[in-house]
């Protein structure tokens, strides 16, 4: 285009001007798809209309009459449809980011494994990518349900592990801390240690790069953070006004009631989202891993670094420039075979919204609609999250 | 690249544009006219519930949902084979009948206010009488619903039964857990498999789904009849000459097991002298050409797949394996709710 222009004014009509030509065209693919689009609209409309059946987004203020098992924030049949769709979508960001955690680590471990020069690790770890990656995700997610659910006993007879911690078929019941409200000084103390532990890091930072010292910055962390608290906690409690109080689960004629209730569907989800994914995810830390010139890792050798170092400091840095953008993809990837949770009644965005919800308002259109703008928002901010981190680790050139 | 693009953008434009205009010619009128040309039935059926509508290893359908369809096949087209089923999922079961994947939905469906006005269906009467109750293992000790305060149960989503949970539970001020499953089928497994405590469908359903656990002994139903679930097939709305004929074909069944009319001895009583038999049957009158069907659509129906009671005995009731009492169902004049509008 910029050679086009720096060359003096052609003679020839608008029709042969490409720059006048490639507008026309714009205008005319966008005017189409306007019109498409808006046709599309208004016959969906029309024939909803003639249908007689009910339109619009007003069905998110009426109150919804069922009850979701799994609920995040408070609610009851007595809310609206608009709570449940909330409902379920904080659902799918529960299991979708609790499952990105574990199965980039677990990705990451297996991924390493792979290349292990221990012979036994490397098969286990190779069987165990070829097993999962072949087998289908939905398989996968009944199997651990079924599994999960027959390999547990029934509330009477709860796997007690101490300590108000018990498993069943019902799920996993821990503890649940209650607070009291005249707590401050242990949530101070909290914020201590977490501003502690960044202090201490920032200034480990600055010793290694003036000295070359290393410093426990790890065990210091977890000192700070947890051990702070914790002494403050025993002071309080010593002092004889406990500030943190637990409510344990009791047995009732059915359940076990009250304290926190982790549901058999939610562990089967996040179990088969996990290790499926992680199989992929490790193919693509061996990838990057073996990107990285062989040269990189003897001359860490060379300098005297020993293996995890050279791992951690000099092989991974490189390879995640390979790594994070397929890595992008299985994020999406999970987040949305997240929804295979209808097959095992977990209430995610859509076993709530485009099952119940649909069902009983009957408004297909605009249930599908909001679901597939939810999962389109979720995996853009995911992708450009991911793009961000992709710019910063790039390699820089100067 | 901009001539790929502009494809891309026609293609798609076609095929939303496609999509709607195909829902749009389906709902109109004129059903009767595109089964005709069809040559079958299209009808809406479970996906499996003993007794009401299953296919067998061959994929042979039978039950008593499925034989009303049979019945509305049997007077289109004069032969209750000329159907074809589609399974379907509560969840999808409104969605299909409003995209005109099915012509009609036999699919034991409760009919409710909202269904009927806002759905964009209409419902042609009531073919059972039913209602929601519980199923609990023996062993839990519960003898009645009452007591379930604080149970995990196992439902089927997008159904009325899961809204009755959720009121029946809040008006006795008692707590519960909630498993909801998409299909019947994952419901119930759940329920066997220990999931939860009590499972919850239409009273019928239940001593369906009872056949099918692993231990069919073990479980009792409650007494408790928590809903009203009057169970009738639906059609689109705007289409009456549709509306009316499965709404007569049920009325017929009825008829004809009030008249005695039964599959066995339809040939004979062609030859009643019972004015009411006569205009049944066609003999007399030709009330079946008001629906734009033949004169003899009602005797077509009987040869096909008998009367009510016919098919209720052969796929629900005590000569079958689910032995379910005729009770709510029973002709009007034995105490139950099946009335047959007179044809006249």
């Amino acid at each position: 285009m910029s050679t086009i222009a720096s060359r003096p004014p052609a003679k020839a009509s608008l029709v042969n001007d490409p720059k006048v030509r490639g507008i026309v065209y714009q205008v005319v693919l966008v005017a189409v798809l306007v019109a498409l689009v808006w046709a599309a609209a208004t016959n969906a409309i029309d024939n909803l209309r003639a249908a007689k059946i009910a339109s619009g987004f007003g069905f998110l203020e009426s109150t919804s009459g069922f009850d979701i098992g799994q609920t995040l924030i408070p609610y009851s049949a007595t809310s609206t449809y608009g709570r449940a769709f909330l409902v379920g979508l904080l659902n799918t960001l529960l299991v979708a980011a609790i499952g990105i955690v574990l199965a980039t680590f677990l990705g990451f471990v297996v991924g390493v494994a792979r290349l292990s020069s221990n012979w036994i690790v490397a098969r286990v770890a190779t069987v165990y990518v070829e097993l999962i990656r072949n087998l289908p995700l939905l398989l996968q997610l009944l199997f651990w349900y079924i599994a999960v659910l027959r390999a547990l006993p029934e509330p009477r007879a709860s796997l007690n592990a101490g300590i108000g911690v018990f498993l069943n078929n019902r799920g996993l019941y821990m503890p649940r801390p209650i607070v009291a409200p005249d707590s401050w000084l242990l949530m101070a103390s909290l914020a201590i240690g977490v501003v502690a532990a960044i202090a201490y890091s920032v200034h480990a930072r600055r010793k290694q790069a003036a000295t070359g010292e290393q410093s426990p910055t790890g065990r210091a962390a977890l000192g700070f953070v947890v051990g702070l608290p914790l002494l403050v906690w025993l002071l309080l409690a010593l002092l004889g006004t406990n500030p943190i109080s637990f409510e344990l689960p009791q047995q009732t004629r059915f359940n076990l009631n009250g304290g926190l209730q982790v549901f058999p569907e939610f562990v089967a989800l996040t179990l088969g989202l996990t290790i499926y994914t992680a199989a992929f995810i490790a193919e693509i830390v061996r990838a990057g891993i073996l990107a990285v010139s062989r040269g990189q890792t003897e001359a860490a050798n060379a300098l005297g670094l020993r293996s995890g170092p050279t791992l951690k400091l000099v092989v991974i840095p490189q390879a995640m420039r390979v790594i994070i953008p397929p890595l992008t993809s299985q994020y999406l990837n999970l987040t949305k075979n997240s929804s295979l949770a209808v097959v095992i009644g977990y209430p995610d965005l859509v076993q709530v919204f485009m099952g119940t919800v649909l069902n009983q308002t009957g408004q297909a259109i605009e249930c599908v609609a909001i679901t597939m703008a939810v999962y389109l928002t979720i995996s853009i901010v995911t992708a450009t999250v991911m793009n961000d981190y992709n710019r910063r680790k790039a390699l820089v050139e100067r | 690249m901009k001539k790929t693009i502009a494809t891309l953008a026609v293609g798609l434009g076609v095929a939303l544009a496609g999509a709607t205009l195909g829902a749009g010619s389906a709902s109109a009128q004129a059903t009767l006219a595109n089964v005709k040309q069809k040559g079958f039935l299209q009808c809406g059926a479970n996906t499996g519930l003993a007794g009401f509508g299953v296919p067998d290893a061959q994929g042979n359908w039978s039950g008593f949902d499925v034989d009303y369809c049979r019945a509305v096949a049997a007077a289109v087209f004069g032969d209750p084979t000329k159907v074809r089923f589609t399974p379907l999922a509560a969840k999808d079961r409104f969605t299909a009948l409003q995209s005109g994947e099915v012509d009609v939905l036999i699919r034991n469906t409760t009919v409710t206010m909202s269904r009927d006005t806002a759905l964009g269906l209409h419902f042609t009467g009531v073919n059972y009488y039913d209602g929601q109750g519980f199923m609990v293992r023996k062993k839990l000790g519960v003898s009645s619903a009452k007591e379930l305060n604080g149970a995990s149960i196992c439902t089927q989503q997008g159904t009325t039964t899961e809204l009755n949970l959720a009121d029946y539970f809040r008006a006795n001020n008692m707590k519960y857990e909630v498993v909801a499953f998409a299909s019947s089928d994952e419901t119930f497994k759940a329920y066997d498999s220990g999931r939860c405590d009590a499972f919850t469908t239409d009273a019928s359903g239940l001593y369906a789904e009872r056949l099918r656990a692993s231990a069919p002994d073990d479980h009792i139903v409650l007494p408790e009849v928590i809903s009203k679930e009057p169970l009738g097939p639906g059609v689109r709305k705007g289409d009456g000459q549709w509306a009316d004929i499965v709404t007569w074909v049920g009325y017929a069944l009825v008829n004809a097991e009030e008249l005695g009319v039964t599959k066995a001895n339809v040939d004979q009583m062609m030859k009643s002298d019972n004015p009411e038999v006569k205009r049944l049957l066609g003999v007399e009158g030709s009330f079946g050409e008001g629906i734009g069907l033949t004169k003899d659509w009602a005797a077509r129906i009987v040869k096909g797949v008998g009367n009510y009671g016919e098919i209720f005995e052969r796929n629900i009731g005590e000569g079958s394996r689910l032995k379910i009492k005729r009770g709510l169902n029973a002709l009007w004049s034995k105490g139950g709710l099946q009335y047959g509008m007179p044809i006249r």
